[in-house]
């Protein structure tokens, strides 16, 4: 079924994917000319599969719960911020924050992400084909992320326990992230997460792990030169 | 907040719609900035020398009119609503002198020979009616909505900001040291309208720029000297640059295709323009300048 955001109103839209519930056939939606609109697809809870043919704006896919979301174009600002569950794929570039903040799920971004991705990230698994930016896992509290490229400045600053893996080079770590030992239960992550997202081109031990020094949980004087 | 869009033409065919493309950048963008509105235009001018870009304020263009071609005989003056572009061949030294010192209640808002700049307070789409963006043509253009936050919603408060011949500057963020610096540049002899923090990077850039720095070279030292969060788009008479701080939490995306460069906060802003699903969509880097034209 296909949603014209030319002839409905984005919250026409977002209400209707929002109230499928279980019994509905009709599964299967495409949303055209979304023109960069901000929250499309936004608090989705339902197990339905939405592609969006598109740029897309802010805060897309945010809050997903269950739905597959795939958007065609790039996404802006906060692409499934939020998200508890379900699977968000960008086949273009995501903007800043992507993933920010999300519980579970899975965030595929075909392209690069740029700063900030996995900000405060709190469980979700985030793969990213191509590079990220800068501060990427930014106080990162659990769950995982894969970069298959490059990842700018300060990777991991102030990171509690999620896992980072990077193909490419790193810039630099952040505040208390480190490089730590890829263990066989670290490559099954990989692996699933390599399966998960389509990639075939590359093995778990093509990647780095890196992780929290743990020294910065709670403030130690001996450790001040560190924040 | 603030909204800030640029568009530049790699094809000439396209010139006579830049400002149907400008303006729906610019009323796109309005959500970002509701509280005014400004836009430069950069077109050559073939029978005079210079352009001069006047907004009015309160004054009757007739007796505008009147003042100025008392002193200016030889000059060409068109109003458009509350403001009024002025050809002539006369330099800007003696213009800009007779505005200071005998038309103290005008702004000249912008001067150069390709440069033509309309700003004022109100929602951009009504702003862009006003001086009928629409129908204007030129190789490339800048423009501006603001969310005002630093310094009052005026005329002298809105974007974009000229301190030089054909150059001008558009600012989405906010400066933290434009105080320290506006009392620098004016020991160097800059002038400044407002207590705006963008006029004062406007000022930076002019200052650098007089004193035979490049562009990129100018933006790249202000990476060092201004302190703050933005996203900068510079017009000069040939082009544009884009700059983010380092930080890069101000937004900012690019669209390019064969036939334009195009510089909006966000892609919705150019969701209208031609071709633009098919065109290289990327985001800037932090502290890494960008220019086309120059």
């Amino acid at each position: 079924m296909n949603l014209d955001l030319k002839k409905l109103k984005l919250r026409e839209v977002n209400q209707k994917l929002q109230n499928i519930g279980s019994k509905q056939n009709q599964r299967s939606f495409t949303v055209i000319n979304p023109e960069g609109n901000h929250a499309i697809c936004a608090g989705l809870k339902d197990e339905i599969d939405v592609t969006i043919k598109g740029h897309t704006g802010y805060f897309c896919a945010g809050m997903n719960q269950n739905a597959f979301v795939t958007i065609t174009g790039n996404v802006g600002t906060g692409v499934a911020e939020n998200m508890m569950s379900g699977k968000v794929h960008v086949k273009g570039n995501a903007s800043q924050s992507a993933g920010a903040t999300a519980h579970g799920g899975l965030l595929i971004i075909d392209g690069d992400a740029s700063s900030r991705c996995g900000i405060s990230m709190k469980g979700v698994d985030i793969v990213v084909k191509g590079s990220v930016g800068h501060m990427c896992a930014f106080m990162a509290q659990a769950g995982n992320i894969l970069i298959c490229g490059d990842a700018g400045e300060a990777l991991g600053d102030s990171i509690y326990e999620t896992e980072i893996y990077v193909k490419g080079k790193v810039k630099s770590l952040g505040a208390d992230c480190i490089e730590k030992k890829l263990e066989r239960k670290h490559e099954m992550v990989i692996e699933n997460l390599l399966k998960n997202s389509g990639i075939k081109k590359f093995k778990p031990s093509d990647f780095k792990r890196y992780g929290s020094a743990r020294k910065l949980y709670n403030f130690k004087i001996d450790n001040l030169s560190n924040y | 907040m603030c909204g800030i869009v640029g568009i530049y033409l790699k094809n000439k065919k396209l010139e006579k719609s830049l400002g149907r493309f400008l303006s729906g950048m610019l009323k796109n963008m309005s959500s970002r900035g509701p509280d005014s509105a400004g836009f430069a235009i950069y077109k050559e001018e073939k029978k005079y020398k210079y352009k001069y870009s006047i907004c009015l304020n309160k004054i009757n263009f007739l007796t505008f009119k009147k003042q100025f071609t008392k002193v200016i005989k030889k000059a060409k003056i068109e109003q458009i609503s509350d403001h009024v572009i002025i050809k002539t061949n006369e330099k800007p030294e003696k213009i800009l002198k007779i505005i200071n010192e005998k038309l103290k209640d005008i702004s000249l808002v912008g001067y150069g020979k390709s440069i033509e700049i309309f700003k004022q307070v109100g929602n951009p789409e009504k702003v862009v009616k006003k001086f009928n963006l629409e129908k204007l043509e030129g190789s490339h253009g800048i423009g501006h909505t603001r969310m005002a936050t630093e310094s009052a919603i005026t005329t002298d408060g809105s974007h974009p900001y000229s301190t030089g011949e054909d150059e001008c500057l558009v600012h989405n963020g906010s400066l933290s040291n434009h105080n320290n610096l506006r009392r620098e540049l004016r020991k160097k002899g800059s002038k400044f309208n407002s207590e705006n923090d963008t006029e004062v990077a406007a000022g930076y850039i002019s200052n650098s720029l007089k004193n035979k720095n490049t562009l990129k070279d100018t933006l790249l030292s202000g990476l060092k000297d201004l302190d703050g969060f933005y996203t900068f788009i510079t017009g000069t008479r040939k082009g544009f640059a884009i700059v983010r701080d380092e930080i890069a939490c101000k937004p900012a995306v690019i669209a390019e295709t064969n036939d334009y460069v195009a510089i909006a906060s966000e892609f919705q802003a150019m969701a209208h323009l031609p071709n633009v699903n098919n065109a290289k969509i990327f985001e800037p880097d932090p502290g890494i300048v960008y220019t086309w034209g120059n």
